[in-house]
C-alpha cells in the first residue's frame, strides 16, 4: 500500500486516539487533585495515594486478586499452548471441530454465561467456592486468549528446524524442548501477560465464581464506583493504569528489538 | 501426527532381547519401569498433552453449559441451592423409581412477560448499532495506521492496544465523570457556551453506546488493520491508473479486500456486547433493558437461579449462530494464511 499520512488519515487517527485517551488522561489528572469533588481542581496532592495505602480492604483485595492472576496466567499459559500444538499440528483427529469450538468460543462468550455456569457446576460438585474456583474459571476464558496467541506464532513455526533436531537425533521431547520453545517463547510470554491482565480486570465472572475470603480488586472497585466516582478510585485506577502502561511498553519495546536483530541475521 | 510417522520410515531402534528373542521378561527394576513409562509416554505423549486442554474445556466450559440447561428446567425453592433437583429417587410404596420432573414455568415466564422480550431486542439492537459506529470509527483509524509511513506503525498499533490492556471496569468508570451533569463534557460545553444547560447524557442509552465504542474500538481495529497490512498495493494503483477516483478505488477496492476483517471485528464486538453487563449498569439508566443486566439481576437480587439460567440458554441460542459465523470465518481466515 502507498505509504504516507493524508489529511484524512492524520485526521481519522487524531480523533480515534484522543477519544482512547483523553477519558484515561482525565481519569489520572484528577487523581491528584486536592478536592472531594472530582470534576473541581483545587490544586496538586498526593493524599488520596496515602489514603490507598491505609485503605487494607483495598489491599487485601488487591493481593487476592494478584495471586489470582498469577497462578490463572500460569495454568492458562501451559493449557493454551497445547491447545495450540494440538490444533496446529494434529490435523483430522476425532472431535478436532468441537475441541477448537471449545478453545475459541471462550473469546466471544458473554461473561454473565460463563460466569453462570461454572458457578452452577462448582454448586452441582459441591465445591466451596473460594481462590481456587476464582482460578479455575479464569484460567478456563485465559486459555483462549493464550491458544490464540500461540497458535498464530506456530503457524508462522518453520517446521524444519523441528524436522532437523530429530533427523540429528534428538527424540520429540528433547526438540520440543530445545527447538520448538525458545522459538516460540515471545508468543507464550505475551500470551501469559495477556492472560494475567485479563485477570486482574475481570469483575463479572468473579462475582459469580467467588466465595468468602475471595473478593478481587475489580468487584471492591465496582461495589465503591456504583456509588459514585471518589479520588481513591482516580487513585488507585491511575497506579493500576501506570503498572499495566509500562508493562506493556516494555514487552513491545523488547519484542522491537528482537524483530530488529531477527532482520540483521 | 501419527499419519506423518507412517510416511516416515521407523526409526532404527535397538531392539530388546525380549521382544526378539520371546524370553520371559526379566523382573522389572524400577528403572525399568522408569524407562519404560518414559518410552510409552513419548510414544502417545503428544496425544496425551493435546487431551489435557481438551479435558479441561470439556469440563469447565461444555459440561457447565448442560447444567445451566438442566437449572434452567428446574423450580426455584427457598434452599441452598435455591434450585429443586431434577432427578429423584423416589420411594414409594416400597419401590424404587426415578422421578424426572421437567418445569417449563422458567420458559413460559420469559415468553409471557414482555420484559425479558423487549430486554433480548434491546439488547440486540443496542449492540448491533454500537458495533456499526464502532466500525465507523476504527475502519478509517485501521486504514491510517496501515498507510501510515512504516517507522510509525508499530508504535501507533501499539497505541491502539494499550488500552484494551487497561482495565475494562477503570475505563468505563472514566466515562461517568465525563458525562455526568456536572462532568466534564457539560462544563466544556457550558464554558463555550454551546449549551445553555447541561445535558442529561448518563444513566441514558447514549452513554451505553459511548461505552461499548469506546471499550470494544481495539476488537475492531486489529482484524480490519490485519486484512489491510496484507492488501496488494498494486491493486489500488492499478485502479488509480485506469482513472478510477481515490474515493471510489477506496470503497470498491480496499473495502471489499478488508471485508473478512470487518467481518471478524464487528462479531468481537456484538457477540460480547449483547451480553454486556458492566457498561449497561454503570452507563444506562432506567430505560436501558439489557439482558446481561436482567441475568444478573435475577441472579444475584432476586437468587432465582432457574430463571437466570433459563434467561442464559435464550441469550446463548440467540448468539449461536454469530459464534458459530464468527468460528467458521476465523477457521476460512486461518486456512488462507497457512496456503500464504
Amino acid at each position: 500500500m502507498k505509504q504516507g499520512f493524508t489529511p484524512v488519515t492524520v485526521m481519522a487517527l487524531t480523533f480515534g486516539f484522543a477519544f482512547l485517551y483523553l477519558p484515561i488522561l482525565l481519569l489520572v489528572i484528577f487523581s491528584f487533585n486536592d478536592s472531594r469533588l472530582v470534576t473541581v481542581w483545587a490544586g496538586f496532592s498526593t493524599r488520596w495515594y496515602g489514603e490507598l495505602l491505609r485503605n487494607e480492604m483495598l489491599l487485601d483485595a488487591a493481593w487476592v486478586t494478584l495471586r489470582i492472576g498469577i497462578v490463572s496466567a500460569s495454568l492458562a499459559l501451559v493449557l493454551g499452548t497445547l491447545a495450540a500444538i494440538g490444533l496446529v499440528r494434529f490435523s483430522g483427529f476425532r472431535g478436532r471441530t468441537l475441541f477448537s469450538g471449545m478453545t475459541f468460543a471462550p473469546l466471544v462468550m458473554p461473561e454473565v454465561i460463563t460466569g453462570l455456569s461454572l458457578l452452577l457446576l462448582f454448586v452441582s460438585l459441591n465445591w466451596e467456592r473460594g481462590f481456587w474456583t476464582v482460578v479455575i474459571a479464569h484460567t478456563t476464558f485465559a486459555t483462549a486468549y493464550v491458544a490464540v496467541v500461540v497458535q498464530s506464532r506456530l503457524l508462522t513455526f518453520d517446521t524444519m528446524l523441528e524436522e532437523a533436531a530429530m533427523d540429528l537425533g534428538a527424540t520429540p521431547l528433547k526438540t520440543f524442548f530445545v527447538i520448538t520453545l525458545p522459538v516460540i517463547a515471545p508468543a507464550l510470554a505475551s500470551g501469559w501477560l495477556l492472560a494475567f491482565t485479563l485477570s486482574l480486570d475481570d469483575l463479572v465472572i468473579a462475582s459469580f465464581t467467588t466465595g468468602p475470603g475471595a473478593t478481587t480488586l475489580p468487584m471492591r472497585i465496582y461495589s465503591q464506583v456504583r456509588l459514585g466516582v471518589t479520588p481513591e478510585i482516580n487513585a488507585i485506577s491511575t497506579v493500576l493504569i501506570s503498572l499495566v502502561t509500562i508493562g506493556v511498553v516494555t514487552a513491545s519495546l523488547l519484542q522491537k528489538r528482537q524483530l530488529a536483530r531477527r532482520s540483521q541475521t | 501426527m501419527s499419519d506423518e510417522r507412517v510416511s516416515r520410515p521407523p526409526r532404527p531402534q535397538a531392539p530388546s532381547g525380549a521382544e526378539v528373542f520371546g524370553s520371559p521378561l526379566p523382573p522389572l527394576s524400577p528403572w525399568a519401569v522408569a524407562a519404560r513409562t518414559a518410552r510409552w509416554l513419548e510414544r502417545h505423549g503428544r496425544r496425551l498433552a493435546v487431551m489435557v486442554p481438551f479435558l479441561w474445556l470439556l469440563l469447565f466450559f461444555l459440561v457447565p453449559f448442560l447444567i445451566v440447561l438442566k437449572i434452567s428446567f428446574s423450580e426455584p425453592v427457598l434452599a441452598q441451592p435455591p434450585f429443586a433437583p431434577l432427578l429423584e429417587l423416589a420411594d414409594e410404596a416400597g419401590s424404587l423409581y426415578l422421578r424426572v420432573q421437567l418445569n417449563l414455568s422458567n420458559y413460559l415466564m420469559l415468553l409471557q412477560d414482555d420484559t425479558y422480550f423487549r430486554a433480548y431486542l434491546n439488547s440486540i439492537q443496542i449492540a448491533g448499532l454500537a458495533t456499526l459506529i464502532t466500525l465507523a470509527v476504527g475502519l478509517p483509524m485501521a486504514y491510517g495506521i496501515a498507510r501510515a509511513p512504516a517507522r510509525f506503525r508499530l508504535t501507533l498499533l501499539m497505541l491502539v492496544i494499550l488500552p484494551f490492556w487497561t482495565s475494562f471496569l477503570i475505563r468505563v468508570y472514566a466515562w461517568i465523570g465525563i458525562l455526568k451533569n456536572e462532568g466534564f463534557l457539560n462544563a466544556l460545553l457550558l464554558w463555550l457556551g454551546v449549551i445553555g444547560e447541561p445535558l442529561v447524557i448518563l444513566n441514558t442509552n447514549i452513554a451505553v453506546y459511548i461505552g461499548i465504542v469506546y471499550s470494544y474500538l481495539p476488537f475492531m481495529v486489529l482484524p480490519i488493520y490485519a486484512s489491510f497490512e496484507k492488501m496488494d498495493a498494486s491493486l489500488v494503483e492499478a485502479a488509480i491508473d485506469l482513472g478510477c477516483r481515490p474515493a471510489a478505488a477506496f470503497w470498491r477496492i480496499t473495502v471489499p479486500i478488508a471485508f473478512p476483517g470487518i467481518l471478524a471485528g464487528a462479531m468481537l464486538v456484538f457477540i460480547p456486547a449483547v451480553g454486556e453487563f458492566v457498561i449497561p449498569d454503570l452507563l444506562g439508566g432506567s430505560e436501558t433493558l439489557m439482558i446481561g443486566r436482567t441475568l444478573w439481576v435475577e441472579f444475584f437480587n432476586n437468587r432465582d437461579w432457574p430463571l437466570a439460567s433459563a434467561v442464559a440458554t435464550i441469550l446463548l441460542l440467540v448468539l449461536v449462530l454469530p459464534i458459530v459465523w464468527f468460528q467458521r470465518t476465523q477457521g476460512t481466515a486461518r486456512g488462507a494464511n497457512v496456503k500464504r
